[in-house]
């Protein structure tokens, strides 16, 4: 460890479990890269954490003001945590923009870190303050560290050949700097990631490591700070071997692995769009893995080439966001029409339209289910953590192949871009599901839509000689393939693609429940909802209140067995980042049973504390 | 069970009945190509026919090879993903004016653009058929339809021009009736390495019957069509008697003597598209045959050459290189 100390300054160090740390600057500042070098130095050495980036949707919105403050909250944690936390206990702000739109989150004696040096009146002006928050009393209760960060860095890297604009650059790196001295955190996982980075410009590696270090030495030598704080690693973490993942990252390896356990090559067609362009970039460096990706021209094409390429024999996959999956509609049906195995992935955001590009939220789920002309079934998935996404993509895959099918796999922006340890699987563990390709005309002569005991029909590479045919979107005779009008097929056909797919309910498992196996209120969630519901449910249980938590990750179909555990509540809560979407299909797939829905839709994710108080709510009545 | 190389026409033949209408030039290019396929060398099982969706798209239920009849405009993204991900099948695109330049048009330019080794054939009526004759975006201006009572006001595409702008490494026209000359251009789309796009004069009985007689019909078409045929002189009329030569960067008729050598390969698309704009000069003939034919390094090609470069720097992937990699730490 490279750790530095100035001599003679050891100040006293205090344990904590658990600490909620949000930067925040400009959208230029590298918040994002700090807030990630932070979080992954607390991977490395064993805290459990949990992040949320939050930035805004222009790339740069004029500096200084309101609209371009970027944020980037972390929680790292002695025990296990679930959510990146309501409120942070230290907020850094590198303008007076980023202290205006976020002071009001820092928890009450939270610890403002604020660079003084971008506080000039254009400044407050640019953020449009009238007065200045450090001398007008609006930050009582605060504990205010006040740092000309600017001024710092400019000395720091005094000597070195860079431009002043460059210099300035460096701030988040002394702040970066500042905080692994605060929390007592070791630099050597991020001067490693600054000498990759900067490989053919070491000048700029070596500027940020002086800023940085110039930072973590500021903590001793200035005396910001009454002490050092600790927060151990995490021991209660299941054993096993752990790295750090983001949401886009592990869905991009779900896939890969996916398409190795079924023994495809896969082929992704994807047209970037936020926030999932992550996936496609992700999936284009790992071209060693026999990963062909193809960027579209638009988000038909990158679902058509996948389509394309699945009747190929590869395994076909798309990602995108809601308004890509609207464009991706029609060709969806043609994938349930011809039967052919494809994963499309929507990291879900805000809608509808444009909406909110870089803002998380769960509208897209009747989408999913229904958005399609005619009888058009598809097997719907929903992840829920950044590393279940891993799971999710290997199983929706799985899906896909053995049911020649496409499938819907539902992420969206929070756990995209949110981050946290993933307990690495264990290979043995990864079953694989092989693809069968039908490669010899059999006895009784081949006919491409007859069905195996999974209603599936054969999957037939062109190229295979002797089993030439033709597919297409019109309605196809029962077996043959041919064209057909007939009406009694058309039904028949309709209703045996509607069979195959919810003969999945054969393969899925019920999902379990967490707490009580009955009681007074049992919160049922879905996707990226869980990390709140975890800490909501587990701090009322503390409480001794009678409530449990379900989640599902199989949307559609849905898993056997929910009827009977939903009769041993007395009502089943429903919380969604939408106005309701999954409480509307339980009132209609379980009529009988009391759903009570608490919508969210304000692009960001539910506060644990707004889930107590809703569940305490419930409990009163 | 692999086929021997001796196939013939009829090999090609589906066992689905052809329902397109009495007297369709559909037929007509039909048959050529299940003709010029049983030439080609290549077994009907590494033949691949994709389609949109129109009167021309239902061309692949009538070739005995692998066919995907697809959904309106996407036939050239779907052959994107066929012919990427497995570059040894011979795959051909069957397309219509309203199919391939207007709801797909976009595909049709992007797939050009790559140069992605398939073969289009874009069957061009100047109507929309399968909706019963409305107005396509290859109609001349003026022309009155269902959609357009006073006449389209809409000027058109010309498909030549189109397909030279998206830098198409091989552009063509052809015409149904005349059965020699799109053997001789449906034979050379196919040795052509590359995206190969096709023209083709298809006259529909129904909605637009004899749109292209001043030109194409049988009596005066050697003298309303003058044949770009590589490397030789741009001669054209009943007795090979005249001539066409650029002057001041115009085309102009003149002797057989004095006519032009054509070149379809020079490096500017320049002169092809000088050719291509003869369509709107009734003085000059219509210009049929290759106007460009050039050799570049195909989509796919470049797209396997990358994964094999990186699967020889990395080793190829495994699971375990998938998922124990980046920074690791042990929780015991």
């Amino acid at each position: 460890m490279s750790q530095t100390h100035a001599p003679g300054t050891q100040a006293p160090l205090h344990q904590f479990d658990n600490v909620v740390i949000r930067f925040a600057g400009d959208s230029g500042d590298g918040m994002q890269i700090t807030g990630n070098q932070f979080t992954h130095t607390s991977a490395v050495i064993g805290n459990d954490l949990a992040t949320f980036p939050d930035y805004p949707a222009e790339i740069r919105a004029p500096a200084g003001t309101r609209p371009g403050v970027s944020g980037f909250q972390v929680r790292f944690s002695s025990s296990d945590i679930h959510t990146p936390g309501d409120q942070p206990d230290v907020l850094v702000a590198m303008n007076p923009a980023a202290l205006v739109v976020n002071i009001k989150d820092l928890r009450p004696g939270g610890i403002l870190v604020v660079n003084t040096g971008q506080f000039t009146d254009g400044d407050l002006k640019k953020a449009n303050l009238a007065t200045n928050p450090l001398t007008d009393g609006s930050l009582k209760g605060f504990r205010v560290i006040e740092v000309d960060i600017n001024k710092r860095v400019t000395e720091a890297l005094k000597g070195t050949t860079l431009s002043s604009k460059e210099v300035q650059r460096c701030k988040n790196f002394y702040t970066l700097g500042l905080m692994y001295w605060l929390y007592n955190r070791p630099l050597d996982t991020t001067i490693k990631w600054l000498e990759d980075k900067f490989a053919k410009r070491p000048e700029l590696a070596e500027a940020n490591k002086l800023a940085m270090h110039a930072g973590y030495n500021a903590g001793d030598i200035h005396e910001f700070f009454q002490g050092r704080y600790e927060v151990a690693p995490c021991v209660s973490m299941p054993k096993g071997t752990y790295r750090n993942i983001m949401g886009n990252d592990a869905t991009a390896m779900g896939l890969v692995a996916g398409a190795q356990l079924a023994g495809l090559q896969p082929f992704l067609g994807s047209y970037p769009i936020t926030p999932a362009s992550g996936i496609l970039e992700a999936l284009a460096a790992y071209k060693n893995f026999g990963v062909i990706t193809f960027q579209a021209e638009d988000e038909i094409a990158a679902i058509c080439s996948a389509l394309g390429s699945a009747y190929a024999g590869c395994l076909g996959i798309t990602t995108t966001s809601g308004p890509g999956m609207a464009l991706k509609t029609e060709c969806m049906g043609l994938a349930v029409s011809v039967e052919l195995p494809l994963v499309i992935v929507n990291v879900q955001r805000g809608g509808p339209s444009t909406g909110l590009p870089t803002k998380t939220e769960q509208a897209d789920l009747f989408q999913a289910i229904f958005g399609r002309n005619g009888e058009a079934p598809i097997p719907v998935l929903a992840a829920s953590t950044p590393s279940d996404a891993f799971e999710c993509a290997v199983e929706a895959c799985r899906i896909a192949v053995q049911y020649m099918t496409p499938v819907i796999l539902l992420t969206d922006g929070y756990i995209a871009n949110g981050a946290e340890p993933w307990r690495l699987p264990e290979l043995r563990d990864l079953k694989p599901f092989p693809a069968q390709f039908l490669t010899q005309p059999p006895e009784a002569g081949f006919l491409p839509f007859s069905r195996n005991q999974l209603n599936a029909r054969p999957w037939v590479k062109p190229g295979t000689p002797g089993l030439e045919h033709r597919i297409g979107g019109i309605e196809k005779a029962h077996q043959t393939g041919h064209i057909s009008y007939d009406p009694e097929n058309h039904e028949f056909m309709c209703k045996m693609r509607l069979q195959k797919v919810m003969g999945i309910r054969d393969s899925i498992p019920t999902p379990p429940v967490q707490g009580d196996p009955n009681g007074d209120v049992l919160v049922l969630g879905w996707g990226s909802t869980r990390g709140a519901i975890t800490s909501a449910v587990e701090e009322l249980r503390k409480k001794g209140r009678k409530v449990s938590q379900l989640h599902l990750r199989h949307m559609w179909p849905l898993p056997k067995g929910l009827e009977t555990i939903f009769a041993r509540y007395r009502a089943v809560l429903v919380p969604e980042m939408n106005l309701g979407q999954l409480w509307r299909v339980m009132r209609s797939e379980y009529p009988q049973h009391n759903f009570i829905s608490y919508p969210k839709v304000q692009g960001q994710p539910f506060r644990t504390s707004e889930l107590v108080d809703k569940i305490e709510s419930l409990l009163q009545k | 069970m692999a086929e021997t190389q001796t196939l013939s026409k009829k090999d090609f033949k589906s066992d689905q009945e052809v329902r397109w209408c009495p007297g369709c030039g559909d037929y007509a290019i039909l048959n050529c190509v299940q003709g010029v396929m049983a030439t080609l060398g290549v077994p009907r099982h590494k033949l691949c026919f994709v389609s949109g969706i129109g009167c021309s798209s239902r061309f692949p239920y009538y070739m005995n090879t692998y066919g995907f009849h697809s959904i309106h405009g996407r036939a050239c993204a779907i052959a994107t993903g066929v012919k990427t991900a497995n570059p040894d099948l011979s795959v051909w695109i069957v397309t219509g004016d309203g199919d391939g330049l207007s709801i797909g048009g976009n595909h049709t330019a992007h797939i050009l653009r790559r140069n992605v080794d398939v073969k289009i054939l874009l069957f061009n009526n100047e109507i929309y058929g399968l909706t019963k004759g409305q107005f396509s975006p290859t109609s001349p201006q003026g022309l009155k339809t269902k959609t357009s009572p006073m006449g389209s006001v809409d000027r058109p595409f010309d498909p030549v021009s189109f397909a030279l702008g998206c830098g198409a490494t091989f552009v063509a026209r052809t015409i149904d009736t005349h059965q020699k000359h799109m053997e001789q251009v449906l034979l050379a789309a196919a040795h052509h390495k590359g995206a190969a796009f096709v023209e083709i004069y298809q006259n529909c009985v129904i909605f637009n019957d004899g749109a292209f007689d001043h030109v194409a019909e049988k009596s005066i078409r050697d003298d309303k069509t003058v044949d770009l045929r590589p490397g030789q002189p741009m001669v054209f009329g009943k007795n090979l008697d005249k001539g066409i030569r650029i002057e001041g960067w115009e085309p102009v008729v003149c002797s057989a003597a004095e006519a032009h050598t054509w070149r379809s390969d020079v490096h500017s698309p320049g002169p092809a598209f000088v050719m291509s704009q003869m369509d709107s000069n009734p003085a000059l003939p219509r210009p049929i045959g290759i106007f460009r034919d050039v050799a570049a390094s195909t989509f796919e090609a470049e797209v396997q050459r990358q994964i094999q470069k990186a699967q020889a720097a990395k080793g190829p992937g495994s699971l375990e290189k998938l998922i124990y990699s980046g920074e690791m730490w042990t929780v015991s």
